[in-house]
């Protein structure tokens, strides 16, 4: 299976994603921000980072990327799409998920060992995890706060789909708690915190972050066959 | 200033004809002899932009004009033996170091601190992207970052206005450039006060293949500078701002601080990697102090020629900028490179796939002056040896303070000043010194530092030393520690000095590397005054020695003078702060060793011997605000022996965590251990006592250097003690680590008092987020 990694300018974790889905088992593609052609891969990552800067909102130009129409175009036929952090950003802004992330609560970057519970595993991103158990992955963001109206909020809630919530007190500020959701058909999932950061003993606080590039690697080739 | 009209265009031509004309000389820094020596180098008054060159390169923070004499004692201590494992040494933007396999790591730390007073967010985050492209001018990728910070005292209002700035300006560059931040200080003294001290360090990795060096060589080869456009920020920080005694009352030098920009900087260091593994670059430069006039006369002094530069084709933020002002701008993240023309398309290929502006500014000649042209008129003319190398030297008078005396004598006996009395009073003192400003946890400034990035961090703070991975097919990897005590060098410069490597040396041996390499950051107050000058001196050659006596050479670093606020000599300047980095190889970072135990049953060992130190300690400081006496002794070849025990035991799994004693003494390694992972320990002193004859506020205050504590599991014990007794390495059992399921964890030290961990952790956590939200 080949997975995509897209590189931004000012993406911090493309390796690291790269990294992760080669320790899970499949191929790691590198995918360009200028160039529009996913090259035939399985499912893409949208990675950390600042893209661009971060200038003017978070994800905001990267959405505008030529890359970026083909990745939107992919996720509406199926395609498993994950976005970490500015990677859920990009998502968000992009209309592939609602909401938006805004500056934390504490007006500070965090950095942080983050206790998740899994609350759908039903996803093509946490089809190895089970729902209601906890993971702990890294956390860092400036600007990872997750907000929707109560409307939206609550149709997530009622549709199940938030995926992962902060367990312990609220790193950031995001309502109810989420820190990550997926769209209605389960093959796009944004998260803030990081399982890229902990595929690997020895560098990270666990390798509970493997289990959603595993989980991709039954889900994606299903999607990608349907 | 001229301005950049022609017709008033301070050309060499009419300066030769124009001899009597007033030069704002005084202005720009220089002074009298040094202007004169200028025009006596050029035959003929310089123009205003060779004034600007001069000026700028010739400051202090460039030149090294007060402390060159005695920096060269590094190199009389430099033995054959140091030179083994260094590719390249002082001189160049960063030393090399082998660490085998054919890789390679480069790594300095450098001082920011004037521009984070006066700016502290754009001060701090610009130190950090400075150094990072010191690193990248080496040719290597950077692959972590630290910060040493001090700061004034901790309830001081301005104290309030600095820290955040500068902790956000640290973290918001390395967090966006996508650096891991994996250790540092932070310390707080009243001397810091008008003067914080922000060092930034930078560690990088490349093939033996890939080092490159500053020179601009080849006659025809081009020059080229790329990055960010120019602007009207950073003119003449480092002549102003790095090289002048803060006045109390001033005009604001707020314009003199450059503003930075990770983003830049990140697609930077991707382009560079990308320029060198297409090994499209003959030399290069990063362009930090003293901007453009550093990088032409550095470039071309180091090569084979001269150079010519067209200084109209430099790309503008700012239309108007003057010669002058384009020569002396500090603008952030750009870079200089000499490229052969063959090259020169596929140079600027990859240059624009990174959306990265380049312009070709002019060649290496075949004369041997640097010439530097404004549309067609030649405003600089300079043998480039002359500004980049030659500049002044100062054999400035030092002397002893009469005062130094009296404060050595003033030892913190236990007439002196009053210890505890009672085990309660033991507790109590325990609860205070783990909440103390210098002790308590930096979890509030460390949580706001992405640790994580790259994915290759083994260990990072609150652990010994920071740990990261270079290679990862055999996990051959560096540890980096950063350490300094400027009330051990305030009482003694030269053990100061020594004291702080040989902590930065038993911090990274700790963590199970090998240590190799040094590099220095030197704070002092103003050299002009003579006990800060004697000062210097001593701790240069404390350092030295030390350095020598360790077998690790000091492979560069930085001198920040004039740390100082006002003219009342040693009390205004801030304490003298050498700040020591060491850097250590792991030939497997899995293996390295962690700071703290993670399991019940395991034997603690304390190694080393307990002397009653408390002169310079955190004790008689937080809890009498005393500094006098002398600080602890230091003895290389214990510390070289516990070193290369720890590294050892690392290699052969013998123990399982090790922490080293120095701030704080044993009480706090062994707080800072049981709360790494919230395992608790029974601790028994009556043996340390009997052996060292101290009592149990010695045994757990006392700041006697070349000690650590470390974790054994019970099967390797045998082993581990039988290595201790035939290296003749002094260790005692005097704990175990505790922990029961559903039983609270607690520091239990018996026969004294007992404190649940969760109340180390409630007093030890609470004091930053107390003063800084």
């Amino acid at each position: 299976m080949r997975i995509g990694v897209v590189t931004f300018p000012g993406s911090l974790d493309d390796g690291d994603a790269r990294r992760a889905v080669r320790l899970a088992g499949a191929e790691p593609v590198r995918l360009w921000h200028a160039d529009a052609d996913l090259h035939g891969v399985d499912a893409v990552v949208l990675p950390g980072g600042f893209s661009y800067g971060d200038y003017l909102r978070c994800g905001a130009i990267a959405r505008f990327a030529p890359v970026m129409t083909e990745v939107v175009a992919a996720a509406r036929r199926g395609v498993p799409v994950l976005g970490i952090c500015n990677g859920f950003q990009v998502l968000c802004e992009s209309h592939l998920l609602p909401g938006a992330l805004v500056r934390n609560e504490a007006q500070r970057f965090v950095c942080t060992d983050q206790r998740l519970v899994v609350e759908n595993a039903d996803t093509a991103w946490t089809s190895a995890l089970t729902a209601g158990s906890e993971i702990t992955v890294p956390l860092k963001n400036g600007e990872g706060g997750f907000v929707a109206d109560t409307e939206t909020l609550d149709r997530l809630e009622g549709e199940g789909r938030v995926v992962f919530r902060y367990a312990g007190p609220n790193p950031n500020g995001s309502l109810r708690a989420i820190a990550g959701i997926t769209d209605e058909r389960g093959n796009v999932v944004g998260l803030m915190p990081h399982p890229e950061h902990a595929v690997e003993e020895g560098f990270g606080p666990t390798t509970d972050g493997l289990a959603l590039f595993a989980s991709v690697l039954t889900a994606g080739l299903a999607a990608v066959g349907a | 200033m001229s301005t950049p009209t022609p017709a008033g265009l301070d050309t060499v031509a009419r300066a030769a004809a124009t001899p009597e004309r007033e030069q704002p000389w005084a202005d720009l820094g220089l002074k009298a002899d040094e202007y004169a020596r200028i025009r006596e180098i050029l035959g003929r008054r310089p123009t205003g932009a060779e004034l600007a060159m001069y000026s700028v390169m010739w400051s202090e923070h460039c030149s090294y004009k007060s402390s060159k004499v005695h920096l060269k004692v590094f190199g009389d201590h430099l033995t054959d033996a140091m030179k083994t494992s260094l590719m390249v040494g002082i001189g160049e933007n960063a030393g090399v170091v082998d660490i085998g396999h054919d890789w390679a790591v480069t790594f300095k730390v450098e001082s920011h601190n004037h521009p984070s007073f006066i700016e502290p967010y754009q001060g701090a985050a610009t130190g950090v992207g400075g150094i990072i492209r010191d690193i990248m001018a080496m040719g290597a990728r950077p692959i972590a970052v630290m910060d040493s910070l001090r700061f004034g005292a901790i309830d001081h209002p301005d104290t309030a206005r600095v820290v955040p700035g500068v902790v956000s300006g640290v973290g918001g560059y390395g967090n966006c450039i996508g650096l891991p931040n994996i250790g540092g200080e932070v310390v707080f003294d009243p001397s810091y006060q008008g003067n914080p001290l922000v060092n930034a360090l930078c560690v990088g990795a490349m093939k033996h293949a890939d080092v490159h060096l500053a020179n601009a060589r080849g006659v025809g080869n081009l020059v080229v500078l790329f990055g960010a456009r120019t602007g009207g920020d950073g003119i003449g920080g480092v002549s102003v701002l790095a090289s002048e005694t803060f006045e109390d009352s001033g005009p604001s030098k707020r314009p003199a601080v450059q503003v930075g920009d990770p983003f830049q900087e990140k697609v930077l260091i991707e382009c560079c990697l990308d320029l060198f593994s297409a090994d499209l670059v003959e030399g290069i430069q990063d362009l930090g102090g003293a901007g453009l006039s550093c990088a032409t006369s550095e470039l071309a002094s180091a090569g084979d020629g001269g150079m010519l530069v067209h200084l109209d084709r430099v790309p503008l933020r700012d239309p108007s900028l003057s010669p002058e002002e384009i020569l002396m701008s500090e603008s952030q993240e750009r870079m200089m490179a000499v490229v052969t023309p063959a090259n020169i398309d596929a140079f600027l290929a990859v240059t624009a796939r990174w959306d990265v502006e380049a312009a070709v500014l002019g060649e290496v000649t075949d004369g041997d002056h640097l010439v530097v042209q404004w549309h067609g008129e030649t405003v600089v003319d300079v043998p480039p040896r002359t500004v980049a190398h030659d500049g002044p030297v100062y054999e400035r008078p030092y002397a002893r303070p009469a005062s130094q005396d009296a404060l050595q004598a003033d030892v913190p006996t236990a007439e002196r000043l009053a210890r505890p009395g009672t085990d309660e009073e033991l507790r109590a003192l325990l609860l205070r010194m783990v909440a103390s400003p210098n002790l308590c946890s930096r979890a509030w400034v460390t949580d706001q530092y992405d640790r994580y990035v790259l994915g290759g961090t083994a260990l990072a703070t609150p652990d010994d030393a920071g740990v990261v991975r270079v290679d990862e097919e055999t996990g051959l990897g560096v540890a980096l520690s950063l350490d300094g005590n400027g009330r051990y060098a305030r009482l003694d410069p030269r053990t100061g000095a020594q004291l702080a490597l040989a902590e930065a040396y038993r911090n990274v041996s700790a963590a199970g590397a090998k240590p190799l390499a040094v590099t220095d950051c030197l704070n002092f107050g103003s050299p002009e005054d003579p006990g800060v000058m004697w000062q210097f001196a001593e701790a240069v050659r404390g350092l030295a020695v030390g350095c020598e006596a360790l077998g690790v050479p000091v492979t560069g670093g930085n001198v920040s003078l004039y740390n100082q606020t006002g003219d009342q000599g040693l009390d205004s300047a801030v304490l003298p702060t050498p700040v020591i980095g060491v850097l250590g190889v792991l030939d497997d970072v899995r293996r390295r060793t962690p700071s703290g135990w993670k399991v019940a049953g395991q034997n603690l060992y304390l190694l080393g011997t307990t002397r009653e130190e408390f002169g310079g300690s955190e004790w008689a400081w937080a809890e009498h605000g005393h500094l006098g006496g002398m600080p602890p002794a230091v003895d290389f070849a214990a510390e070289a022996l516990l070193g290369d025990v720890l590294v050892q035991c690392s290699r052969d799994g013998l123990v399982d965590a090790a922490h080293d004693l120095s701030d704080g003494g044993l009480a706090q390694a062994l707080v800072e251990s049981v709360l790494r992972y919230g395992v608790g320990a029974r601790v028994w002193l009556d043996e340390l006592l009997e052996r060292d004859g101290i009592d149990a506020f010695t045994a757990l205050f006392a700041e006697s250097a070349a000690r650590a504590v470390v974790a054994v599991p019970r099967e390797e014990e045998v082993r581990f003690t039988d290595m201790c007794t035939a290296r003749g390495l002094p260790h005692l059992r005097i704990g175990v680590s505790d922990a029961e399921p559903g039983v609270e964890p607690v520091l239990d030290v018996q026969g004294h008092f007992a404190v649940p961990v969760a109340d180390l952790r409630a007093a030890h956590s609470s004091t930053l987020p107390r003063h800084f939200g």
